[in-house]
């Protein structure tokens, strides 16, 4: 189980997050909506390490992360797709997804083997291409990939690293009509295995309301609103708050 | 086999091939293809830079590191080898001696500095290699009774390495050495690509690549990042005690000054950034031209070889193997 206990990010006297306390249970798959600037990825940033909290704790399985490096927490079982493509843009997709998959078997270390006599590391990097629909762009390198491919890419890598913990940064953003129900079909199906845990971050209120299990509601850094999905996006304070500040939902 | 060998890097080109093939021989033949003290005191010096130049591929190249003290740790590793011979006599225990506890310092050296500035930013990392390096050429120089200062040290190899000393007919002393250091610097380029090409090898590159992204899959950066560092040093270390073994003299003009430096960084750049292969074509193109084109073209050489510079970086930005790959 992931908790977040009173987590807070200052920068200067702008609090970005603010004393956000939120448990995420495993087999559930959790959607965090807000207006632009309500948090949500800074959130993110602080569960999976990218930035440092000022206050409060992150809790993965009851052990405190808080101050634990990013490839720590990776190592631990988070994995996290970013918003905006994050990718090793010179290297092919399948090294790409290879890379991801290398983490936990324990060879990175190991200098003195050629990286292709790992078959089996190359096979799952393979499967995963697969289950995003980009094999035949293995040997693509990622920065030529059209936008809607380097977004699969980027669900692959996040499959590749096997987390518990799934952390879903608007993985439909920029993406072809054509494309979208692919990712969306990952995501049901990760949901389906039922002990993973999901956490959503997602402007498409259709792809939140089909989806998830329970809806998160940040506004200015504070979570205002927490239930499920029939109740909180049609209270009043969700209304307020998105309404006032999402243009682009 | 050959694929083995190169860890299935291979050229991918048909001109690289050849280029590579002809080089392999030309220095694997050249004391009998080219006799004469000068050409064989060039080919010796094209293996070590070959060494030098593909470990600081390894970092520029590979891993997005720059550094600007790499020609100290080609420093130590060539005055380790000199003050043990200068100190214990021409022996090969001397030679031991030298070589461990020059790779010893330059691994130690290369751990505090990545350990202490690796997470930098690019920039100032590289601030703090040339300081270090700089400190490190003038206390070369001021340590005059350990490192004959300026005029640095001239000192006897060990008997087998001479000219009078004849291991048969019409092969002497200076044959063997040329063969060592051939031997040891293609045995070192070729433990460098397996390197690269090795899991290892893939995570450097995908920190090259993306340094935030390889933290966020679960790679400690600055950890490889270190590793590399100290491969790279301990490889140039090597290449400097393996000059100094050839050479019989180290001195700072020779091992430590930042003309060096530029020269490895020309030899990366021409050659070709992130592919050892470059490395070995601009360490043959630089030292043959700094050899043989005063002769060719006059007392104005250098500025001729600027201008190619120029050309070569405005027309071939990925290097020559970069140029010689693309279909």
């Amino acid at each position: 189980m992931l908790e977040t206990d009173s987590l807070t990010i200052r920068f200067g006297g702008h609090a970005a997050v603010d004393g956000v306390s939120c448990a995420f249970k495993p087999g559930t798959l959790t959607s965090i909506v807000g207006p632009n600037g309500a948090g949500k990825t800074t959130y993110f940033n602080l569960i999976s390490g990218q930035l440092p909290a000022t206050s409060g704790t992150v809790r993965l399985n009851g052990q405190d992360i808080t101050a634990l490096a990013a490839p720590r927490r990776t190592r631990l079982g988070l994995g996290r797709a970013f918003q905006l493509t994050n990718l090793f843009p010179n290297l092919s997709a399948l090294e790409n997804v290879r890379l991801a998959v290398q983490v936990k078997s324990g060879k990175a270390l190991d200098l003195f083997s050629r990286a292709s006599t790992h078959r089996e590391l190359t096979d799952r990097a393979r499967e995963h291409l697969a289950a995003v629909s980009l094999s035949d762009r293995a040997d693509t390198v990622a920065a030529t990939l059209p936008h809607g491919d380097q977004r699969k890419l980027e669900v692959a890598i996040l499959l590749a690293l096997e987390p518990d913990i799934f952390m879903f940064d608007e993985p439909t953003a920029g993406m072809s009509i054509d494309d979208v129900p692919t990712v969306l079909d990952i995501i049901a199906a990760i949901k389906k295995r039922g002990d993973k845990t999901i956490l959503l971050v997602e402007h498409k209120m259709d792809v939140v309301r089909s989806l998830s299990d329970r809806i998160v509601v940040l506004h200015q850094g504070k979570l205002v609103a927490d239930g499920l999905p029939a109740e909180v996006i049609n209270s009043d304070i969700v209304r307020e708050a998105y309404l006032g500040g999402a243009a682009d939902g | 086999m050959l694929k083995s060998l190169l860890s299935d890097d291979l050229p991918k080109s048909r001109w690289l091939a050849l280029l590579l093939v002809a080089i392999l021989i030309g220095l694997a033949v050249a004391p009998f293809l080219f006799p004469g003290a000068k050409s064989l005191n060039v080919a010796a010096r094209i293996c070590v830079f070959i060494v030098l130049a593909a470990s600081f591929d390894l970092l520029l190249g590979y891993t997005g590191i720059v550094s600007f003290a790499h020609t100290m740790f080609f420093g130590i590793g060539a005055y380790g080898v000199a003050i043990a011979l200068t100190r214990m006599g021409p022996g090969w225990d001397a030679v031991a001696v030298g070589v461990g506890a020059g790779l010893v310092l330059a691994i130690a050296l290369a751990v505090l500095i990545g350990l202490f500035s690796l997470r930098l930013r690019t920039i100032f990392f590289a601030m703090i290699t040339l300081a270090v390096a700089s400190a490190f050429a003038i206390l070369a120089s001021q340590l005059s009774d350990l490192t004959g200062g300026e005029d640095g040290l001239n000192y006897r190899l060990p008997v087998a390495l001479r000219p009078s000393f004849k291991l048969f007919e019409g092969f002497n002393g200076r044959l063997l050495d040329y063969y060592i250091v051939f031997f040891v610097s293609l045995a070192l380029l070729l433990g460098m690509l397996r390197i690269v090409n090795s899991p290892f090898g893939s995570v450097l590159m995908a920190i090259r690549e993306n340094p935030f992204r390889a933290e966020a899959i679960g790679y400690r950066t600055v950890v490889y990042r270190t590793l590399a560092s100290c491969i790279a040093a301990a490889a140039a270390a090597l290449a400097g005690a393996l000059l100094a073994l050839w050479s019989a003299q180290a001195s700072p003009d020779t091992t430590l000054s930042f003309d060096i430096m530029v020269d490895i960084l020309l030899m990366v750049v021409i050659g070709g950034m992130g592919t050892m292969y470059g490395a070995v074509v601009g360490a043959v193109l630089l030292v043959l031209a700094q050899n043989y084109l005063q002769a060719l073209l006059g007392d104005r050489w250098l500025l001729w070889l600027g201008l190619a510079f120029i050309l070569c970086v405005y027309f071939f930005p990925t290097g020559i193997v970069g140029r010689l790959r693309r279909r």
